[in-house]
Order: C-alpha cells, then sequence, then structure tokens
C-alpha cells in the first residue's frame, strides 16, 4: 500500500489522477497535465511534494559533520541560505542529491527524495558519529507545498508579511503563511521563480486551501507529478534513478561543481573524486530534441549510423518547445546524426547543451 | 466515471467500433476511459490506408506525455480511411474521443470477434478503475 500525504483527501476531492511514487500516493494530474505545465511557466502552479524527506542535523559540530558526509562545504553556508549538494559513496558514486537549508548556527535541514531519504537518514547518522551532532529523520511530520511560477510571490504575499523580495534564491526563512508556521524557502524545481513551503502535517489543508483562494485570481491551478517532471526536464534539472545513481558521480552528470575539493578535512568520496575530476568521462550529460514527433523515452538506446552511443535517461514531450526533448548520456566526441532507436526506430535528434528552457529574470 | 455511449461497440484494449451493425465499413477510435488514462495525447500513428489488417493486428500507436500504448484493429479488413485531423491535433482524442477523434475506417471482411457490448465495456471499465 501507498503511503497516503496529508493531502490525500484535497486531491481526490480535485478528482486527481493518483499514482503510486516511490511508496507513496501521488497526484499525477488533476486534469490537462500540459495545462498544468503551461499554467506554471505563465502563471502559477501548486505542488504536493509532501514525499520529501526532511532530515535535521543539529549540534555543535553539525556543520562539521556535514562537511564529512556530503560533498559540499556546508559549514560554510550563511544562516538563512540553502545549497545544492550530493551525498555519495566511497566510489564517488551519487547516492542522492539534496538540498541543504542552514536554519541556524548549529541546525541544518537536508531536503532528500523520497526514494532516498531513508538511506540517506541512516548514511548521515552514521557518517556523523565522530561529530558532535544529532541527526533525526523528521520526514513524517512535515508537509511540504510548493508555489511555483512567475506569479508565486504575489500570491504567496497576499497570505504572509515576510520579506518575500529579500528572499533571495536558494534562501530560506521562517515565517508565518495564512496564520501558520512555515519555513518559506526560495527554491524549486520546475525552472520558474517559486516557494517552497515546509509545515507541519496538520497544517498542510488549511494551507493548501488558503493558497488556491489567494491564487485563483493570478491563475494559480493545482499541478500533479507529470507536469513536475516535464518542468524539470525542460529546465535541464536532473532525476535521481534517471540522471543520477550510484553508478554515475557528479562529474559523470555534468555537476562536478558541486564537489567542494578546498573544503577542510576529508569527505566521504574525496578520493575517488579526486582520481576523477580530470578525466574527461566516457560519456556526457546531452540535450536531444527530436525532428519528428515521436517521443524518447528513459532507456532508449541512441545511435550514430545504427551503432548505440549513448542512452536516453528522461524524455518527454515539451510543451514551451513543441517537439519532444529528452536528457540523455552520449559518448564525448558524438555530435552529429545522433538518432533514438524508439521501439525499432531511428528517430532523428538535434544534440543541444542543457537546458531547453530558461526563464526571463 | 467517462462516457461509453450505448450505441458502440468495445474491445478489451479499449478501443471503439461504430457502425458494426449496418455497414460494411465500421470507424475505431479509443474510448473515453482509454484518452483519461493516458493523460494528455501528443502523438497518434495510424495505418496507411489501404493497409489489409487481421483482427487484433498492432496498427498503430498512441503517445502520452507519459506513456506509449498500441492502436489494434477490432476488426479484419482494408484500412480504407484514416483520420488525417487527429494526427495533426492529437489533443482531439482526449477532447472528442467519440466524435472527433476517431481514428481509422476499415471495410470489414468477415465478421468481427469477440467485441463488447456498452455494458460489458462499463463491467470491464469499473472493475480497472
Amino acid at each position: 500500500m501507498s503511503r497516503p500525504t496529508p493531502l490525500r483527501d484535497v486531491h481526490e476531492s480535485l478528482g486527481a489522477t493518483l499514482t503510486d511514487f516511490a511508496g507513496w500516493l501521488m497526484p499525477l494530474r488533476y486534469g490537462s497535465e500540459s495545462a498544468e505545465h503551461n499554467a506554471v511557466r505563465t502563471a502559477a502552479g501548486l505542488f504536493d511534494l509532501s514525499h520529501m524527506g526532511e532530515i535535521f542535523v543539529t549540534g555543535p559540530q553539525a556543520g562539521q559533520a556535514l562537511d564529512y558526509a556530503l560533498v559540499g562545504h556546508l559549514s560554510a553556508l550563511v544562516p538563512g541560505r540553502a545549497r545544492y549538494t550530493m551525498i555519495v559513496n566511497e566510489r564517488g558514486g551519487v547516492l542522492d542529491d539534496l538540498i541543504v537549508y542552514r536554519l541556524g548556527d548549529e541546525e541544518f535541514m537536508v531536503v532528500a527524495n523520497a526514494s532516498n531519504y531513508a538511506k540517506v537518514a541512516a548514511e548521515l547518522a552514521d557518517r556523523a558519529k565522530p561529530y558532535d551532532a544529532v541527526v533525526e529523520d523528521r520526514s513524517d511530520r512535515y508537509a511540504l507545498i510548493a508555489v511555483q511560477g512567475p506569479r508565486a510571490q504575489e500570491i504567496l504575499a497576499t497570505l504572509t508579511d515576510a520579506d518575500l523580495p529579500g528572499l533571495k534564491y536558494y534562501a530560506g526563512l521562517p515565517g508565518v503563511v495564512d496564520g501558520r508556521q512555515a519555513l518559506i524557502a526560495r527554491t524549486g524545481y520546475t525552472g520558474e521563480d517559486g516557494f517552497e513551503l515546509f509545515v507541519a502535517n496538520e497544517d498542510a489543508v488549511p494551507l493548501w486551501h488558503a493558497l488556491t483562494r489567494a491564487g485563483e485570481p493570478y491563475g494559480l491551478r493545482p499541478a500533479g507529478l507529470s507536469s513536475r517532471d516535464t518542468l524539470r526536464l525542460e529546465a535541464g534539472m536532473p532525476l535521481y534513478g534517471n540522471e543520477l545513481g550510484p553508478d554515475l558521480t557528479p562529474f559523470d552528470a555534468g555537476l562536478g561543481r558541486v564537489v567542494k575539493f578546498d573544503k577542510p578535512g576529508d569527505f566521504v568520496g574525496r578520493s575517488a573524486l579526486e582520481a576523477v575530476k580530470d578525466t574527461p568521462p566516457r560519456r556526457r550529460l546531452v540535450g536531444l530534441v527530436a525532428r519528428g514527433r515521436r517521443v524518447p523515452r528513459h532507456g532508449y538506446p541512441v545511435t550514430r549510423d545504427g551503432a548505440v552511443v549513448g542512452e536516453v535517461t528522461s524524455g518527454a514531450p515539451s510543451q514551451t518547445l513543441g517537439k519532444p526533448i529528452a536528457m540523455a548520456y552520449v559518448d564525448t566526441g558524438a555530435g552529429e546524426g545522433l538518432a533514438v532507436d524508439i521501439r525499432g526506430s531511428h528517430e532523428a535528434m538535434d544534440l543541444v547543451e542543457l537546458p531547453f528552457y530558461r526563464r526571463n529574470k | 466515471m467517462s462516457e461509453i455511449p450505448d450505441e458502440l461497440s468495445y474491445t478489451k484494449e479499449h478501443e471503439w467500433v461504430a457502425g458494426v451493425d449496418e455497414a460494411i465499413t465500421v470507424t475505431i477510435g479509443i474510448t473515453a476511459y482509454a484518452a483519461e488514462a493516458l493523460g494528455d495525447v501528443v502523438y497518434v500513428q495510424l495505418p496507411d490506408a489501404g493497409t489489409t489488417v487481421a483482427a487484433g493486428d498492432s496498427v498503430g500507436e498512441v503517445e502520452s506525455t507519459k506513456s506509449v500504448s498500441e492502436i489494434y484493429s477490432p476488426v479484419g479488413g482494408e484500412v480504407v480511411e484514416v483520420n488525417q485531423a487527429v494526427v495533426d491535433d492529437p489533443s482531439l482524442v482526449n477532447n472528442d474521443p467519440y466524435g472527433e477523434g476517431w481514428m481509422f475506417r476499415v471495410r470489414v471482411e468477415g465478421d468481427p470477434e469477440d467485441l463488447l457490448s456498452a455494458e460489458e465495456y462499463t463491467a470491464l471499465t469499473s472493475g480497472e478503475s
């Protein structure tokens, strides 16, 4: 049985198509996923992301513990700011990609993917043992609601006195939204401006309704995981299990910049990553745009002159480009004449650099 | 509950078939239930007119944002017409599955087999959701 989020009844009353995702019963879409996608690009979308994991690391050495446990330099993070980072194994393989928020001098919140957070919490607890720090998985206590899109700030501003214009991208502050305590973070996974609101489970339903009412004049609509996936794909953002996994390093994924070798002390995966950081990977993560209308999908071979030169990791029809797009690992040097084997037929693709879509700031 | 018109016949693969009783040529599409299950349809591939198909043959495919499904011909015969409008605008499948979203017409040879009535199809789909 899939676990419901605190918003399950709301989703059902909205007529959502529910699906199992990483053991959670999540809204796939409420109506047309294309309309949901377009709402986020042009107005705003409301997402239930309560399946994400929230792991707290607290104590005098919380920062040092995270410096050792993760590839980033988290002790250097200013309270109120956040970082995109990763946890890797001793071989440098990615166990999860994470956002870490520094809530105070001795308090960090690590947000992990639904499919991974139990594993991440266990790894963090193990790696933090030598430090004066406590690791606590509080995923069961928090709901996460995201408002994403160009109108997100206007909508949220009607419900909070928090200084939203002063809140930078990848920053988070405690605040009150519609009378409820929330961590207000300017983060997201859509390629748009937007906010993620971490609230206690019991506040999720009233907050959802308040945001729905506040967003109505701005064109806000509820948006499911299907549109979330196409939005992040257009924005060139990796998905764990597709573009990231334990057999790939951050460098393989073109995300070597998240590895901070110049931070003090050792960290899990350092020696393995130092050994590969200057080695060009055999394959690199690229974008493909289909010339035709058939959609390349996860696992399909990328070919050139009939020979396999890569593999699609994610693919979907792009609303914004009006064409099918994909991310794929492709042999370094393979640029022209690419195709994807779509169920036996080799469909021509143009290689492009990621992302497919970048918002106007 | 998806619309399931009484006057049509159906298949277990969620196609509908119109005109089985009175005509030699039948019209085929996918049901509202199937269209809703797929989500927004973005690509439809249909057989060429003039193709001879057997009942149960895979003759095309329907792609949505998240998935791809094959289209099976519920009857045997010659494909006499395909709906170019649905190829050009696949959203017709979602917006009007029993009308403008029709897919192809077959001049039937032999008797169609194993088609379901609306009542039987309703029972089939209510068991799935």
